[in-house]
């Protein structure tokens, strides 16, 4: 009676699984649609705003990436915009007229297209997360921090002075463009200037498709040796873990989005310069991540939407009120006031108000969140007795009543 | 080649003036990550501030460079110590309202709230007086530039060391004689001292451990404050991401000194303020192509390259278990 009762409970509890994993699906793809559809909503309320989506959704691919090293295997990358930087110019030098390398000639015509080069951006930026990771690999914390910041900064600095190859501040210009694709009943997509519409859709499909990786990743063996690096790195090695080669991985894969995002970016506005590539926006990737949720794809999404949605459409749009109001009350500093002045402050905000109020982020990860906040009364207590480290927060420091 | 030494003792005389700006700032890094093994991102941008608070006090003071050497002085003075209590309070206070509560936080939470207060400061400074270079109103005469090698001492020389470098270290030495005096022979930097040994037995013995952080705040920033004035008439200009690059070369000097260790940061300041003067001039002798745009390079480069090889700095680091 026992075994039969257990045996249909599990059963129930399965079905509850499956269809909690397909209202799951159907949520995504849902909103896939909705974003598939969006180019029509623009044109036809001529909202004319697709060209900034079309960076929008870079930098979400981006935050995404930048979610592996920090909110998967818990590795606090500052540079990330180095990676950035290696895709968009590796596309660029592989494939633009005025690239050194394809003016001596080094470079064979087959690889001299977006795809081919995307592809291979996707590989040296994977080769450049290893080889700056690596260094990184004993260090902790805040060292490994400081290190991928001064990296962050070599390499914009490199591709600024290293005038004869990278032309140096005056940038690259032209880079290839995807070939128009043929599709039947006489239409193509092609990728000129005016086809936003289609460059968004390329980065909408590269986006789902890092999507569902991402997630695969995150439940697959390694996604697994992360969470446990992140964690306690003692207990993971302990447990068999390779943390060299863990580590390693994030690096790699977390740089290797940044190879799409980077060579999309360069392709879709068609000149690079250092300037592009600066700390600010490893900055402002990392405050993408903090915002949403550390280790939560969907809700690092959400972030960089809200962040980038901010930084490339209601900074322009709230010009025009804020001046009204500033006209109507006699406010000087509303008359003239710039909001996209206040970037700098909305990233800094967001980082330190979530810090202060949800270190979690605003959809923090399920599995962070049992971390952060232990159902079981023991299991709080011994966290928060263990080390100086990982005390928790709602438990007082000594001296902090004093 | 011949090796050039006018060249080079030229360079190494920008060299040590620099390096004692540096070593100011790289000592508030020092202090606190002592105390609390925080890096203070936001020092930086402290320090930008003190620059841009010494611009508006000295400006106030309406001072000019015909006023006579009495008021030069004092106005001077007046803006050392305005930018001191300018950036002593902001550090004080971004300590008071952030990190104080992320104490028992996980280690890297107060990082990135420094790093949020640095941006925040940034903008803070763009409202405050534009996102251009700012140059400071001018009230030092044109004798601040005169050699004091060949005018004072009568040496027939090349190498300039005007009157300017010999004011800068000159407000450095005091200042860091004053530090040290502080932290090894009052009882507050005994308790400091106390509290960076050990944070949960100091408190034990009754030493209030958050006035003591709270005193490391606001000298690290009285320093970075002074390093504000300095820089603002040393380099003639400021910006508000002055911060950055100064901070982050400062932060690699307080490293390669050994972080927490405040002789080490003096030392690594000065290396770092000789590499970056060398980088800058004397290098392009040797190398053709070299030029100041490759110095933030190097000096990053030297940063990756003590943190990974040798995180615990030349001298040694004070604390154990840093990384």
């Amino acid at each position: 009676m026992d075994a039969t009762l257990a045996a249909s409970g599990q059963a129930l509890r399965a079905r509850d699984q499956r269809s909690e994993r397909r209202r799951r699906q159907m949520k995504f793809w849902g909103v896939a649609l909705l974003f598939f559809l969006y180019p029509f909503v623009d044109q036809a309320l001529g909202i004319d705003r697709l060209g900034s989506w079309i960076s929008i959704m870079i930098f979400v691919l981006l935050a995404m990436g930048l979610n592996i090293v920090v909110g998967y295997a818990g590795l606090l990358d500052l540079g990330y915009a180095a990676f950035f930087a290696i895709g968009a110019y590796a596309n660029a030098l592989l494939t633009s007229p005025g690239s050194f390398f394809v003016r001596e000639g080094y470079i064979p015509e087959p690889l001299q297209h977006f795809w081919p080069a995307m592809a291979i951006s996707w590989v040296v930026a994977a080769i450049f997360g290893v080889l700056l990771g690596a260094p990184t690999l004993r260090l902790r914390g805040d060292y490994l921090a400081i290190v991928t910041l001064g990296f962050g900064e070599i390499v914009p600095n490199f591709f600024l002075n290293a005038v004869s190859i990278t032309n140096g501040p005056k940038g690259i210009n032209p880079i290839a463009k995807p070939t128009t694709i043929p599709l039947p009943f006489g239409h193509e997509l092609s990728f000129g200037a005016t086809d936003q519409r289609n460059w968004y859709w390329l980065i909408l499909v590269v986006g789902v498709f890092s999507v569902l990786l991402i997630n695969r990743l995150y439940d697959s063996r390694l996604g697994r040796a992360w969470q446990a690096v992140r964690e306690d790195e003692i207990a993971a090695a302990s447990m068999g873990v390779n943390l060299v080669r863990t580590k390693l991985w994030a690096f790699a894969l977390g740089a290797s989005f940044s190879g799409f995002a980077g060579s999309i970016f360069a392709s879709a506005f068609q000149f690079i310069d250092p300037s592009k590539f600066e700390f600010t926006i490893s900055i402002m990737l990392l405050s993408m991540v903090i915002l949403g949720g550390l280790g939560n794809i969907y809700g690092v999404i959400i972030g960089g939407l809200l962040l980038q949605f901010f930084d490339r459409i209601l900074a322009e749009e709230l010009n025009g009120p804020l001046h009204w109001i500033g006209d109507q009350t006699g406010i000087g500093f509303l008359q003239d006031h710039d909001v996209s002045q206040d970037r700098l402050l909305v990233f800094g905000l967001a980082l330190v108000v979530m810090m202060l109020v949800r270190p979690g982020g605003l959809f923090p990860s399920a599995r962070r969140k049992a971390e952060m906040q232990p159902e079981e009364e023991d299991v709080r207590v011994q966290e928060t007795q263990q080390l100086y480290d990982i005390r928790q927060q709602n438990e007082p420091a000594v001296g902090e009543r004093a | 080649m011949d090796f050039n030494w006018q060249l080079f003792a030229q360079y190494l005389v920008i060299g040590i003036a620099t390096g004692s700006l540096i070593a100011l700032i790289a000592l508030g890094y020092t202090l606190v990550y002592g105390i609390i093994e925080l890096i203070n991102f936001a020092h930086g941008e402290v320090f930008m501030m003190g620059a841009f608070f010494a611009a508006t006090v000295v400006g106030l003071t309406g001072v000019t460079a015909t006023s006579g050497t009495a008021s030069v002085v004092l106005a001077g003075i007046a803006g050392l110590f305005g930018a001191m209590a300018f950036s002593a309070a902001i550090n004080f206070g971004i300590d008071r309202i952030a990190y104080r509560r992320l104490r028992s936080a996980p280690r890297l939470a107060p990082l990135i709230a420094a790093i949020g207060f640095s941006f925040i400061l940034q903008n803070i400074a763009i409202y405050w007086k534009g996102a251009n270079p700012i140059s400071p109103p001018s009230f030092l005469p044109p004798e601040i530039y005169t050699n004091v090698l060949t005018e004072w001492f009568g040496l027939s020389t090349t190498i300039f060391l005007t009157v300017l470098d010999v004011v800068v270290v000159g407000v450095t030495i005091p200042l860091l004689i004053g530090l040290s005096w502080f932290v090894y022979r009052t009882r507050l930097g005994k308790a400091m001292r106390a509290t960076a040994q050990d944070r949960e037995a100091a408190a034990l013995m009754g030493i209030d451990i958050n006035r003591a952080i709270g005193v490391a705040f606001l000298l690290g920033g009285a320093l970075a404050g002074a390093a504000g004035m300095i820089a603002l008439y040393y380099d003639n200009s400021a910006r508000f991401q002055m911060g950055f690059r100064y901070g982050l070369f400062a932060f690699t000097a307080a490293v390669l000194g050994g972080i927490g260790n405040l002789a080490g940061a003096v030392i690594g300041g000065l290396t770092i303020g000789i590499i970056w003067a060398m980088s800058d001039g004397f290098m392009k002798e040797y190398i053709s192509g070299w030029g100041a745009q490759w110095t933030p390079s190097v000096i990053f480069a030297v940063l990756v390259l003590v943190m990974v090889f040798r995180p615990s700095g030349l001298l040694g680091e004070r604390t154990a278990d840093k990384v």
